[in-house]
């Protein structure tokens, strides 16, 4: 058991070397990152992190990542408990070529999609607003929460329908009062892939927006342009993505393995 | 089983009609341009099949066809089986799963850029911690912005870093799945660690393998933002993938008709390696 345990450790070793260094470099002054190696900060500052939040064109691309990827979250998720609902109890014309469609949307390159993306989105008026980056994402999102969830409502028996029925209960309340409590993993799993592929894309989110909902990833390409090469600045900026994420990993810890173990394939 | 219900398409609706949205009007204008010619001043000329004909001829296309194809491979062959390996050897209960499994999803959930930029100064020869250790203490010439083959190490190793954790968890969700009988039977056997792995373990994991193996090929061959931040598709073209050289051509040198031809021809393959696999992987279940 000892000797086994070499393997995880050594590998979250490799995993946490570039976010120590990424971390690490986030409380050095520029001066002292392009003056040599230093293996800790010399000079502790928190001079970064107090930039970027006092500087709105910085804090407020962290707002509008957090802003779009909520609202596709809701989207997603919401649109996708009746359709993998129908798909895990009913039989119906072309369920299954559909199934396979939605899929396809997971494959398709993003780059393809950029320059369409920012002419459909100017031509219906969209263009900037946190609900184009919301909507766009759904390309991608909507099927993975379909087969996640339609893979969690597979496990829960018919049986729970009928008797709900036979007890009269209308479908809608049948639905939120029974049904959402039996999967909520499920909920919780698919809801957290959709944060985490809406929160981690950059080049639709890139492509849709100017200013008024620049994403915070776009904020930094900027800056990395613009202002010579601050990397203090950056990093810490970089430090500051990984938070959210590392928050919304904290409550599905326990399902996060189970999510794609249960869908079909 | 499934009931027949016509009515259940009022429950997709939705669903379809917002991928419907992104998918086919984005995917109606690529054709468009793909078989036009345009000069700019909204100008348009039929050009029939002719970009997708210049395109499958371009040795350009072919040379970021075949890097794609060697980049794929490489991260397969290494982030599937050490993905199993770190699976076999995680923790199955206690304090140090949730710890293990918190800590490995961890660097699937920074933005692209940021894995880019992060692995960008964490290799830079003078000030990153990796490339200072290869350069000044093991005395290795590293420099990724000069050599080619520096440059590929680079990139398979930031896609290792960033989504081994992705088999792993995977593979992981299988194993915890197989109930403790299965192990005491093969005790009983005396059935060595191997055919334990061949014949209990691996047949487990086999859904969620294929599953992490479709989506670690889409995801790999669709990947842009991560070795476009780090090495730009450089030194020379050595490093520019599929998407890299389809943006160069869309967004840099504004040609729209080559651009969206390419793209039609890139998705079709994605799309057909995919069904491929799938095929492949579950044709023992129908057997």
């Amino acid at each position: 058991m000892q000797k086994r345990s070499i393997v995880p450790i050594v590998y979250i070793l490799f995993l946490m070397l570039p976010i120590y260094w990424l971390v690490a470099m986030s409380f050095k002054t520029t001066n002292e990152i392009l003056s040599g190696f230093s293996l800790f900060p010399q000079t502790f500052t928190l001079e970064n992190y107090q930039v970027i939040f006092t500087d709105p064109t910085w804090y407020w691309g962290y707002i509008n990542s957090i802003l779009y990827v909520s609202v596709n979250t809701v989207i997603s998720v919401a649109v996708a408990l009746p359709a993998a609902y129908a798909f895990s109890r009913y039989r119906f014309l072309g369920d299954k070529q559909l199934f396979f469609w939605l899929l396809t949307n997971r494959m398709a390159p993003a780059a393809v999609f950029a320059l369409p993306f920012f002419q459909l989105y100017s031509a219906v008026g969209l263009f900037d607003t946190h609900l184009a980056v919301a909507l766009a994402h759904c390309l991608f999102n909507i099927p993975l929460a379909v087969w996640i969830l339609e893979g969690f409502m597979g496990g829960v028996p018919k049986e729970l329908d009928e008797t709900a029925y036979v007890d009269g209960y209308s479908f809608p309340r049948f639905f939120v009062s029974i049904f959402l409590p039996a999967i909520k993993a499920g909920v919780g799993v698919a809801a957290f892939f959709c944060f985490m592929f809406s929160w981690v894309e950059l080049l639709l989110a890139k492509t849709l927006t100017a200013v008024a909902a620049k994403p915070i990833a776009a904020t930094m390409t900027k800056t990395a342009s613009s202002a010579g090469y601050e990397l203090g600045l950056l990093a810490a900026a970089g430090t500051l993505t990984i938070i959210p994420g590392a928050i919304v990993i904290y409550f599905v810890r326990n399902y996060i393995a189970k999510g794609f173990a249960m869908g079909r394939v | 089983m499934k009931t027949e219900n016509q009515k259940a398409w009022f429950f997709v609706l939705p669903v379809l009609l917002l991928v419907a949205f992104n998918a086919l009007i984005p995917m109606m204008t690529v054709v468009n341009y793909s078989v036009q010619e345009t000069f700019g001043d909204n100008v348009f000329f039929w050009q029939g099949l002719d970009w997708f004909e210049q395109i499958l001829r371009s040795d350009r296309f072919h040379a970021a066809l075949g890097r794609q194809f060697l980049f794929t491979f490489l991260i397969l062959i290494i982030e599937v089986p050490l993905g199993i390996a770190i699976a076999l050897s995680m923790p199955r209960k206690g304090f140090w799963v949730p710890v293990c499994l918190v800590l490995m999803a961890l660097p699937m959930l920074i933005p692209w850029n940021v894995v880019g930029a992060m692995w960008n100064i964490f290799t830079l020869p003078d000030i990153g911690l990796l490339g200072y250790f290869l350069n000044h203490t093991l005395g290795i010439n590293y420099d990724m912005t000069q050599d080619p083959i520096a440059a590929w190490v680079t990139i398979i190793t930031m896609d290792v870093w960033h989504w081994t954790s992705l088999v792993v968890l995977l593979s992981y969700a299988g194993l915890v799945s197989i109930p403790d009988a299965y192990y005491q039977a093969a005790k009983i056997d005396g059935a060595s660690n191997w055919s334990v792995f061949r014949y209990i373990q691996l047949p487990k994991m086999k859904t969620v393998l294929t599953i992490a193996i479709l989506l670690r090929f889409m995801d790999s061959f669709n990947i842009y933002t991560e070795p476009f931040v780090l090495t730009g598709g450089g030194p020379g073209n050595s490093t520019t993938l599929l998407s890299i050289d389809l943006v160069k051509i869309a967004l840099g040198q504004f040609d729209l008709g080559p651009a969206a031809a390419m793209s039609l021809i890139y998705f079709a393959i994605t799309l057909l390696v995919s069904w491929l696999f799938y095929t492949l992987m579950t044709k023992d279940d129908q057997n």
